[in-house]
């Protein structure tokens, strides 16, 4: 019965297709499945500890941040998509890619300058107390190293996602549908409100699965601002507590909270299977905006930008000046030419790999395919530092298991081989942001219609030839997208960095992470704005592929 | 007779779902053959399997007396030497219409696919069009680039999935011939999908009507209309309706409207009661007959006019008009039959 | 494609080619690169052995040690507090450092009675109060913080943060559990917020008013007022005025950056030769000059801001106690609600 389930006869080679996306979903999986089978180990004391101690507190701030994160990247990030998509205004087109900027903004380094400019002790309090003659208790000020503060940073970063895709979304909309609905009665935001927003549901809920998925493994923030979610947990259990089966269980919680994500997203595409029931695109019709209405969306677009980029950018900026003399010497270029390296063959494998197992659930349509996709996905919301330790214990173990085997048979040390090496590094890279460019270029392949394939294959081309030859042309936008996002991703990836790099190698971000961590903010800021600046390309070059990515054109 | 395409015995499933029962047909060279049925009877799913896109559960395909599906194997549809063109075309929207049309030529020197092209190009009255993307053509014209994709690599068989659907009515008869028109040029062999009986009329030799995944009937487009071997195919291809009668003798039945002569199946008896089919045609308007009925409604089409007539009786017949009779609905006209070719069912309940 | 592939082979081979070179000692250092990379080089310049350096926290380099096992390159893990050495040489990754000369330098309590570590500076935690607000005569050690009459007027970092671990294991081993946990139950009733920030946050929150002591480490203290730079930060600190706790008694709390000699270490000479060195009078002049940190060998003389605040008590605790005690330390703080 199994037969009938194969919807599309494959030749003999892409018969191997399938064990081969089960064994690449297995090998990315083994990480995951190292932490996961600490759950075994006894834990004992410590984990009745922590239930009676810190587990609720852990358990509500995740919550709390994962909602207050949620509403915030979903309310800038569909605002300002849909304005720039279906609105004339004033600075319109400067809004369109600059919005996206903060994503090249590390969360830690927006947390770091913010503290340094709102703290107490900051510059902008105390001017407040200089001119007032205010004291500590007269006034009230929001304090950025709180849950609220982290909410706000971690939005401040994160919005891009949900905008980048509610973007495409609303651009790829066929105009039919909003005019139709605008014929029978409905204003232009009832419009929005009822079709468009429905429409570009499963693009807003990807967006927001990664961002709330970044929420989860982000651990710089958190432990500077000092709240307590289970990445900090998890750390505190594992190093501070010494106990790692107490520490899996709490990444297993987390681990749930990741899959009920995953879950959410997939029932919500599944509920709208919404291929565009047109083929006609025309230009897209847009609102012009005037008066008061053209001010609103100006200051709805810039809110965000100055907020997440230029602000943050400026006070880095600032402190560089002061301190670039000294920071800047030959090594930084090594730096910043290793992070580019590293990023960029990062990126490339994970859009090949992403591109062989969806493409291969495309073909192969089989559950087991499309399950082990979903479970390669979950990388992503593991913090770094977790995935590094998966990544270690495995990695050792085989090289010290072929480095005896070959001293027992051959009398010959193979040493550390993979372990402590490039490879290594890039592996934990692949296994964290995996899910990135599966989402990405996933996206983009369901918009091409079966028929495109059927057509192919029908005047005798073979699957690879038709990945090459019908779906890169006409995903390059999605593809593009995933290898940007994960560029910019690896460029700011720390934990996993620190811990697996080879010796004498360094990053940007570990430069940046090692002096700010010393609390030395303003020498850190040059390798920061250096972050900044290598990200800002590939932004850039994603804002002019989104804006050109109109289907039919 | 050499088969160009040979289907036996085939059968489909979905996961357990049986979608084709026992589909078995053959098709010469240089034929059209089409399939014709409702939405949902399975008709879409025998192209898929030709092609390749669906495994066979049982029975076997050939073309060009090759095996290329059984419930064994499954020869990749890159492989089939097949043509199709989709309901939606499928154009490759990067690619420009000569590049669309020249898909399938990978392997031909360049020379030869350039050429191949243009005459194409050509042939489908396109030939300014070589430069021009997808989305800059009418419905029309990307129906013609799909065809002439599909023709190019001068396939074995070529597919056609609905291809008039998204067509305007008027639009659909007229490419259905050009369509035809180059078929027999190139000397294609040709199957046909398609719900709308008159594109099934107007492109192919012979048509299977089919039905909750089986064929129902296979025939030529006259005997289909003329001689339907059950309710099912009489009530999907044209009009008319079923009305009781008795058998009077050997060949002859009588029915309300009068006694229709024919041929009728040996094992009849007289006196048995059965159903007759009566096709509009078959009603003649005469204002001289004896036998009378009530307009009930009527629908103008151009040269007739279709009346909808109730007989005394309460049964209802159709009837065609020359369009010069134009009764108002309620009045009374005459009627008889002239039936030429008799049908005749087992009497409902 | 073909560009793909070349460019994964090449990182691939260039990240494998690691030759081995004729002297070279590899360092897992916990210790930020800028505060141990221009020791190093200078190392090089005098020795000709080539160092090779990764850093991180000491935990995930501990990890990646364990893990690495026999085959491990590190020949050196250096780390910034003691009882990180002590669960290294609990794990079994480090072997004795034989060196009559080493022992002749450190002193005892400051490195493992087996010699299994050794301290390279040290490193106290101490009070700071703002003089226009606090009378120093009421304060006198770490346990006297617990008093009411400091109710919400004390700043001090996480709980996550090793150095508080540490502080709160000194006093479990002074102490006992008991009375340890009672007093950091009032500590925390009397911190002025719920702890964020580092050590230099602290002082800056008490010299702009939102508490009035401040608990952390003195080289923090130290960097910002030697960085005229940062004005605002330079006149926080000009502000606030160092106190050395429990000087009638045990001594103010003491931390280390030390180092152990992994017990798989193939260039253990080059290894013990660095140790050496590391503990020479300009080695650890330097890390006194620049990261305000005092000096290990008895030798040198604290100078300059260092030397101004004179000679102080330290806790003469063996260090090794930290590690024991690291994990009731935590588990004390998350019973307070110290976050």
């Amino acid at each position: 019965m199994a037969k009938s389930k194969i919807r599309s006869p494959v030749s003999r080679l892409e018969g191997l297709w399938q064990p081969g996306i089960l064994l690449t979903a297995l090998v990315f999986s083994i990480p995951v499945l190292t932490i996961a089978s600490f759950l075994l180990y006894p834990s004992g004391d410590i984990w009745q500890h922590l239930v009676d101690t810190v587990l609720a507190d852990y358990l509500l701030n995740s919550v709390l941040l994962m909602t207050g994160v949620g509403l915030g990247t979903f309310s800038m990030g569909v605002t300002c998509a849909w304005l720039t998509s279906l609105c004339q205004f004033p600075g319109k087109k400067f809004f369109i890619w600059t919005l996206l900027l903060p994503l090249a903004m590390p969360a830690y380094i927006i947390a770091y300058t913010y503290t340094g400019m709102f703290d107490f002790a900051g510059p902008v309090q105390t001017q407040i107390r200089d001119w007032t003659g205010w004291e500590y208790g007269d006034y009230f000020f929001p304090e950025v190293r709180s849950l609220g503060g982290a909410i706000a940073m971690l939005s401040l970063v994160l919005y891009p996602y949900v905008y980048l895709l509610a973007r495409a979304a609303f651009i790829e909309q066929s105009v039919c549908v909003i005019e139709v609905s605008r014929t029978l009665g409905c204003s232009v935001w009832a419009s929005f409100y009822r079709v468009a927003l429905p429409l570009a549901r499963p693009a807003i809920v990807a967006g927001l699965s990664l961002a709330l998925m970044e929420t989860l493994a982000d651990y710089g923030t958190v432990s500077y601002f000092g709240i307590g979610v289970f990445t900090t947990g998890i750390f505190r259990t594992w190093f501070g507590l010494g106990d790692s089966a107490a520490a899996a269980k709490l990444a297993a919680i987390l681990l749930l909270f990741v899959f009920s994500l995953v879950v959410i997203e997939r029932w919500s595409r599944q509920r709208a299977q919404y291929h565009h029931t047109t083929n006609r695109y025309s230009q897209l019709p847009v609102y012009r905006l005037t008066g008061a209405r053209a001010l609103i969306a100006c200051v709805a677009c810039a809110l965000p930008l100055i907020f997440g980029f230029i602000l943050p950018a400026f006070q880095l900026s600032l402190w560089a000046i002061d301190t670039y003399a000294v920071m800047i010497d030959s090594s930084f270029f090594k730096l910043v030419l290793h992070t580019i390296l590293l990023g960029v063959s990062t990126a490339l494998l994970a859009v090949l790999l992403a591109l062989f197992m969806v493409y291969g659930r495309r073909v192969l349509a089989s559950k087991l395919v499309f399950a082990s996709i979903r479970v390669v996905a979950i990388g992503y919301a593991v913090p770094g530092t977790i995935i590094a330790v998966g990544v270690i214990i495995p990695l050792t173990w085989f090289d010290n298991t072929l480095d005896s085997y070959m001293r027992e048979h051959f009398d010959v040390s193979t040493g550390l081989l993979l372990s402590g090496s490039l490879f290594a590094l890039m592996f934990a890279y692949l296994v964290r942001f995996l899910a990135v460019s599966i989402q990405s270029v996933e996206s983009g392949l369901v918009k091409i219609k079966l028929s495109m394939d059927e057509a192919a294959r029908s005047l005798g081309r073979k699957s690879a030839d038709i990945l090459f030859n019908v779906h890169l042309p006409l995903m390059k936008g999605s593809v593009l997208t995933a290898l940007l996002i994960v560029f910019v991703d690896v460029m700011k990836e720390l934990p996993a960095t620190l811990i697996l790099r080879p010796f004498n190698f360094n990053t940007l971000a570990v430069r940046a992470f090692e002096l700010a961590s010393d609390e030395r903010l303003a020498d850190s800021s040059t390798a920061a704005l250096m972050i900044v600046v290598v990200g800002l390309l590939p932004v850039i070059l994603l804002s002019k592929s989104i804006a050109s990515s109109r289907a039919g054109s | 007779m050499t088969f160009q395409l040979e289907v036996e015995n085939l059968d489909v499933r979905y996961d357990n779902y049986q979608v084709l029962n026992q589909i078995s047909f053959a098709l010469e060279s240089a034929k059209i053959g089409c399939i014709l049925g409702p939405s949902g009877c399975g008709k879409t799913t025998v192209l898929r399997a030709i092609a390749g896109f669906e495994p066979a559960f049982g029975g076997r395909i050939l073309i060009d007396q090759i095996e290329v599906s059984s419930s064994h194997y499954c020869m990749a549809t890159e492989r089939r030497n097949i043509g199709m063109i989709f309901q939606d075309f499928a154009l490759f929207p990067h690619l420009s219409v000569a590049d669309n049309i020249g898909f399938g030529l990978k392997s031909w020197p360049a020379k030869e696919r350039q050429e191949r092209v243009q005459e194409l190009l050509a042939m489908t009255g396109m030939p300014a069009y070589g430069q021009a993307y997808p989305h800059q053509l009418s419905g029309g014209q990307q129906q013609r680039v799909a065809l002439a994709r599909a023709m190019a690599p001068r396939p074995g068989l070529l597919l056609m999935d609905e291809p008039f659907s998204s067509m305007d009515v008027d639009l659909r008869e007229q490419l259905a011939r050009e369509v035809r028109d180059i078929l027999k040029q190139e000397n294609i062999t040709a199957i046909l999908v398609t719900h709308d009986q008159h594109e099934a009329f107007a492109l192919a030799d012979e048509i299977c009507v089919m039905n909750e995944g089986r064929i129902e009937q296979r025939d030529s487009g006259y005997n289909l209309y003329h001689q339907p071997v059950n309710r099912f195919v009489a009530d999907f291809i044209g009009q008319g309706v079923i009305i009781p009668a008795t058998v009077e003798s050997r060949h002859s039945v009588r029915t309300e409207l009068g006694s229709i002569e024919g041929k009728l199946p040996p094992q009849r008896e007289k006196g048995a009661l059965v159903d007759v089919l009566i096709r509009p045609d078959d009603v003649i308007h005469d204002d001289d007959s004896s036998e009378t009925a009530i307009v009930v409604d009527k629908s103008f089409r151009g040269a007739d006019f279709l009346y909808f007539l109730r007989m005394d009786s309460g049964i209802e017949v159709m009837c065609l008009a020359p369009s010069h009779h134009n009764h108002k609905i309620n009045e009374r006209i005459g009627i008889r039959l002239d039936v030429d070719h008799l049908v005749i069912f087992d009497r409902s309940n | 494609m073909h560009k793909i592939c070349g460019l994964a082979v090449f990182l691939l081979s260039v990240s494998l080619s690691t030759g081995v070179p004729a002297a070279e000692v590899n360092i897992y250092s916990a210790r930020k690169e800028n505060l141990i990379k221009p020791l190093l080089d200078q190392f090089s310049a005098q020795t000709g052995i080539k160092t090779n350096l990764i850093t991180a926290s000491a935990d995930k380099l501990l990890t990646r040690m364990i893990n690495e096992g026999q085959n491990t390159p590190a020949d050196i893990l250096i780390t910034v507090d003691a009882g990180r050495l002590y669960r290294a040489m609990e794990a079994d990754i480090f072997q004795p450092i034989e060196s009559e000369k080493i022992e002749a330098i450190v002193p005892a309590h400051l490195r493992d009675p087996d010699n299994y570590w050794i301290a390279l500076s040290k490193r106290a935690r101490v009070i700071f109060y703002a003089p226009d607000r606090v009378d120093p005569n009421a304060l006198s050690s770490y346990e006297n913080l617990a008093d009411p009459q400091w109710k919400k007027r004390i700043c001090i970092r996480g709980s996550g943060n090793i150095y508080n671990q540490s502080l709160v294991a000194s006093m479990i081993a002074a102490n006992g559990k008991q009375a340890t946990q009672e007093w950091a139950q009032a500590l925390v009733d009397n911190m002025a917020r719920p702890p964020m920030g580092g050590d230099r946050d602290q002082i800056k929150a008490a010299a702009a008013g939102q508490c009035d002591i401040a608990v952390a480490n003195t080289y923090y203290y130290a960097k910002m007022l030697e960085n005229k730079k940062d004005q605002a930060q330079y006149q926080a600190a000009k502000k606030m005025a160092i106190f050395w706790p429990n000087q009638a008694g045990r001594g103010a709390h003491v931390n280390i950056s030390g180092a152990g000699i992994s017990k798989y270490s193939r260039n253990r000479e080059n290894a013990i030769k660095l140790l050496e060195f590391l503990l020479s009078p300009e080695a650890q002049d330097w890390y006194a000059s620049v990261n305000y940190e005092y000096p290990v060998n008895p030798e040198v003389k604290p100078s300059g801001l260092l030397g101004s605040w004179g000679a102080f008590k330290a806790d003469t605790l063996n260090l090794s106690k930290l590690g024991e005690l690291n994990a009731e330390a935590v588990k004390t703080m998350d019973r307070a609600g110290w976050k």
